[in-house]
């Protein structure tokens, strides 16, 4: 057994009720790839970060190399030879290449010594493993493919002989993310063990040895990558889970409600997001985006919601224009007919430290029927608050009671009611039950359904493939910030899942 | 399940551990008496009854308590829309313009209660002025508040110097400040209110002013809780994004929000002009706009908790005095230091004692909780 890098027995985590990791097992391999794939939630990252030191276990046990480890920080993780590259880059940005990878480990007050060291270390080190990067480059200079490098290179210069990278190629462009499997594989030849976290599964199969499966805290599975499939491993990732079925009738598509055309929208890095993307929802039909996570899905929605600057492309809100690349306003937009539940009712579609009732008119607050001239009508507002509540179920009862204080169902409730309850025309929608028990997903899907039968255009976007598949009447699937096909409901969660992990795609994108 | 944070009951979060910071920042302040060798039980009874101890006594205590209401409610604004303004001191300065123009245009023709009308404005106006070109730079410039405020505190601190030695200084004086105002530009004493409880207010300058800082903390608490502005505030304060979502726009708020803070800092001027000295005199505000924000800190940026501690302030600068007074070897930059440390231990060190109450009381709810369900089973 002296071939294993990292074994884990046993590895409980629990964040409050949240039970992140449940009795997790695994072995790695030393020099081989090992991938972790699992849905957004499914415990990757709080299983790596308790390898890394940044969070203790509840229980269980690491063992590196063979030598049970007790890692109480990162620095214990660098001294057993556990190296990390972060999905958000910890690079000083006016710092050179040097000085980003000595900073922690100058071996001396005079820097003078150091940098010598590290300048000739690093030399041998690109020379192994070809990863060129000028030392006296300034970090906020390079692209992001570069700047990645720079953290390998932190890595291997802690020497580090396993390196976990999450999900690394998040922000790389496809020709970056290539050049970085080359880069991984030089490392592998070279002995050393890397975990990669990613939930694209055509990287699984492109480049990891084996791979393991976590669903909602747990350790499903591990496979030889050579003996599995994408459509295994999608399996494996969603879990058999029965559909849950909803009543749905028959869908009677109106007019064009919405319709986007040419959507181009780029992040403050200048990486496209959402690229030349193209579609309409009619009244009485829900439209559902499917995707991985981080796709484009959500600066997609931002940017229909006005909350996002488009760069270029055009939005019809009931036939007129919505000026998305220019002055943008929410507050008009929901004048005219467009609600928005945003995929993070924590900090976009909530004020947690607002009572309850005060949350109820967020973005309507203009409304003239909750004011009295420039004052607020405090009795209309909790009168309207509580028909909310009794109406959508929300629990406990209390208009008065601190939004935070409502558990994750509830207070999604409290955004539906705010936004259903005023007839919208178009209801665009943001993983309505990330986070929300199970109870309360059955009654949110419902009053999804009764929108579109009232004759809303919805659109719908959510990472739950099951979700979309059980709410929609079309399937557009986004990946890479191009929508890649659109489905009907009946489609198999297969073909669903390969055009989600960009396979099926490309080719008909093509076309 | 254990949040650093849980909920204390109400009189615990506002009431116990506001206490116990008060009582540590006096213990440590008493051993600093201690130590230069003096009895800090003398110094804490001159300090009580120089606050308290005559009708003219708790009058200064109360003419400075008005003061830093003011001071302390500019602050809370801005706090409120999640903007430190820390430039109340230049607000307040440049407010005593407006103060001052309406005294010398009208004081010697007309009655106080003409005039006082005239110089809130006017201190509104100006306050609101120097406060509007900070928040105006940071919506459509990013430059930072707590940058672009303090500077404008020394900006001001210069055009004051300039106009009141070239501009409203009268021929032939002195003295940088502008003539005494004669009856129209003096605000009645609040004698009457004193005398109420029978208490003589003595030479204490205790003003009208201090009535319409009351009114001022009630306008502020109506403001935030009751008002859409209040709310767009709140919004913006608690959480930029949801404010974004909820189409909000910010560059409005924040510049709304400077404008209403500055005026509330500007009112502070008619407190020192109108009501003690009847002139404007070279540094009035002496410190007062930064004493707003211990006090707005310490009364957690709500109304009803500003009142108390701009009365807390209030007593540390007058039965300060006193120890300084009484107690020769205690010169007057000791009571700095005691008011240091209220400010230290109540403000900065605010959270310093909760994890521990916190703890405390989660241990006892557990035990509760642990007798009912042994009595259960």
């Amino acid at each position: 057994m002296d071939n294993i890098a990292i074994e884990l027995r046993g590895i409980d985590k629990s964040f409050g009720p949240v039970h992140a990791n449940k009795d997790i097992n695994l072995k790695v391999r030393k020099g081989t790839i090992h991938g972790i794939i699992g849905e957004n939630g499914a415990g990757k990252s709080t299983l790596m970060s308790i390898l890394y030191g940044f969070y203790q276990a509840d229980s269980g046990e690491i063992f590196v190399d063979g030598k049970p480890a007790s890692i109480r920080d990162p620095n214990t993780a660098i001294s057993v030879g556990i190296g990390m590259v972060h999905q958000h880059f910890m690079l000083v940005e006016n710092f050179t290449v040097l000085e980003n990878v000595m900073l922690g480990a100058e071996d001396s007050q005079i820097l003078n010594k150091g940098i010598a060291k590290a300048r000739q270390e690093l030399k041998r080190l690109e020379k192994e493993y070809a990863l060129e990067v000028n030392p006296d480059a300034l970090i906020e200079e390079l692209p992001v493919g570069l700047q990645q490098r720079v953290e390998i290179l932190k890595a291997l210069y802690r020497r580090a002989d396993i390196l976990i990278l999450d999900e690394p190629t998040g922000v790389l462009t496809p020709a970056e993310a290539d050049h970085l499997f080359r880069i991984l594989g030089q490392l592998k030849a070279q002995g050393k063990t890397i975990i990669l976290i990613t939930h694209k599964l055509r990287e699984i199969m492109a480049i990891t040895d084996e791979v393991s499966v976590m669903r909602r805290g747990e350790m499903v599975a591990t496979r030889t990558t050579r003996e599995t499939s994408v459509e295994e491993l999608a399996e494996l990732m969603v879990g058999r889970r029965v559909l849950l079925r909803v009543e749905k009738g028959e869908a009677s598509p109106g007019d064009v409600k919405l319709a986007v055309e040419g959507l181009t929208v780029k992040d403050s890095r200048g990486v496209t997001m959402v690229d030349d993307v193209s579609f309409e929802v009619r009244a009485g039909e829900i439209v559902g985006i499917a995707g991985v996570a981080g796709n484009g899905q959500s600066e997609l929605l931002e940017a229909i919601a006005g909350i996002r600057r488009a760069t270029s492309g055009t939005v019809l809100l009931n036939g007129r224009s919505v000026d998305v690349t220019g002055h943008r306003d929410p507050a008009e937009l929901r004048a005219r007919g467009l609600a928005h539940v945003p995929e993070d009712r924590h900090h976009v579609g909530l004020v947690l430290k607002f009572e309850e009732s005060e949350n109820a008119i967020l973005g309507y607050h203009n409304d003239p029927r909750y004011l009295k001239g420039a004052f607020l009508d405090i009795d209309a507002i909790r009168k309207d608050a509580e028909e909310k509540i009794a109406k959508y179920d929300i629990r406990p009862p209390n208009a008065r009671l601190k939004t935070a204080n409502f558990s994750g169902g509830n207070q999604q409730k409290i955004v539906l009611a705010r936004e259903m309850e005023r007839g919208p025309d178009v209801l665009i929608i943001g993983q309505p039950t990330r986070g929300v028990d199970v109870g309360a997903i059955e009654f949110i899907h419902k009053r999804i359904i009764e929108m579109r039968d009232q004759g809303k255009a919805v659109l719908l976007v959510s990472v739950e493939l099951d979700e979309i598949r059980s709410l929609s009447d079309r399937i557009l699937v986004m990946f890479a910030g191009r929508v890649v096909g659109e489905r009907s409901p009946e489609a198999t969660e297969g073909e669903l899942g390969l055009l989600m992990a960009g396979v099926e795609g490309r080719k008909e994108a093509a076309e | 399940m254990s949040t650093p944070y849980a909920k204390l009951p109400g009189w615990v979060e506002y009431g116990l551990i506001p206490l116990i910071n008060l009582a540590v920042a006096f213990l440590v302040a008493g051993l600093v008496v201690l130590l230069v060798g003096e009895n800090p039980f003398e110094a804490a009874y001159h300090l009580i009854n120089g606050a308290f101890g005559r009708g003219e006594y708790i009058g200064f205590t109360l003419y400075y308590a008005t003061t830093f209401i003011f001071t302390g409610l500019a602050v809370a604004v801005a706090f409120h829309a999640g903007l430190f303004n820390i430039g109340g001191e230049g607000q307040a300065y440049v407010g005593g313009i407006g103060v001052a123009l309406a005294c010398l245009w009208l004081d010697q023709v007309m009655p106080w209660y003409v005039v006082f009308p005239l110089a809130i404005v006017g201190s509104v106006f100006f306050g609101a002025l120097w406060a509007f070109l900070p928040g105006w730079l940071q919506a459509k410039r990013g430059s930072h508040i707590v940058i672009t405020t303090i500077m404008f505190n020394f900006i001001a601190s210069s055009l004051m110097v300039y106009l009141l030695t070239r501009v409203l200084k009268p021929l032939g004086s002195m003295a940088p400040q502008t003539r005494t105002f004669a009856e129209g530009g003096q605000l009645p004493k609040l004698d009457w209110l004193l005398s109420i409880f029978g208490l003589n207010v003595g030479t204490a300058p205790f003003n009208i002013s201090f009535l319409l800082a009351l009114a001022a903390a009630f306008g502020v608490w109506v403001l935030i809780w009751r008002t859409k502005l209040g709310y767009e505030m709140r919004t913006m304060g608690h959480s930029p994004s949801a404010a974004r979502y909820a189409g909000i726009r910010e560059s409005r708020i924040t510049v709304i929000t400077m404008m209403i803070s500055g005026g509330l800092a500007g009112m502070m001027a008619l407190n020192p002009i109108m009501g003690e000295q009847f002139r404007m005199q070279l540094d009035f505000v002496q410190g007062a706009g930064f004493v707003g924000i211990a006090v707005a800190l310490m009364g957690r940026s709500h109304p009803g908790g500003i009142i108390p501690a701009a009365i807390l302030f209030g007593v540390l600068y007058q039965g300060g005095a006193e120890i300084a007074f009484e107690m020769p070897s205690i010169s007057r930059d000791m009571i700095v230091i005691i008011q240091g440390l209220v400010i230290l231990f109540a403000g900065a060190l605010e959270n310093m004692f909760r994890p521990a109450i916190t703890r405390a009381f989660a241990m006892r709810g557990q035990r509760a909780a642990a007798v009912v369900q042994t009595k259960g089973a």
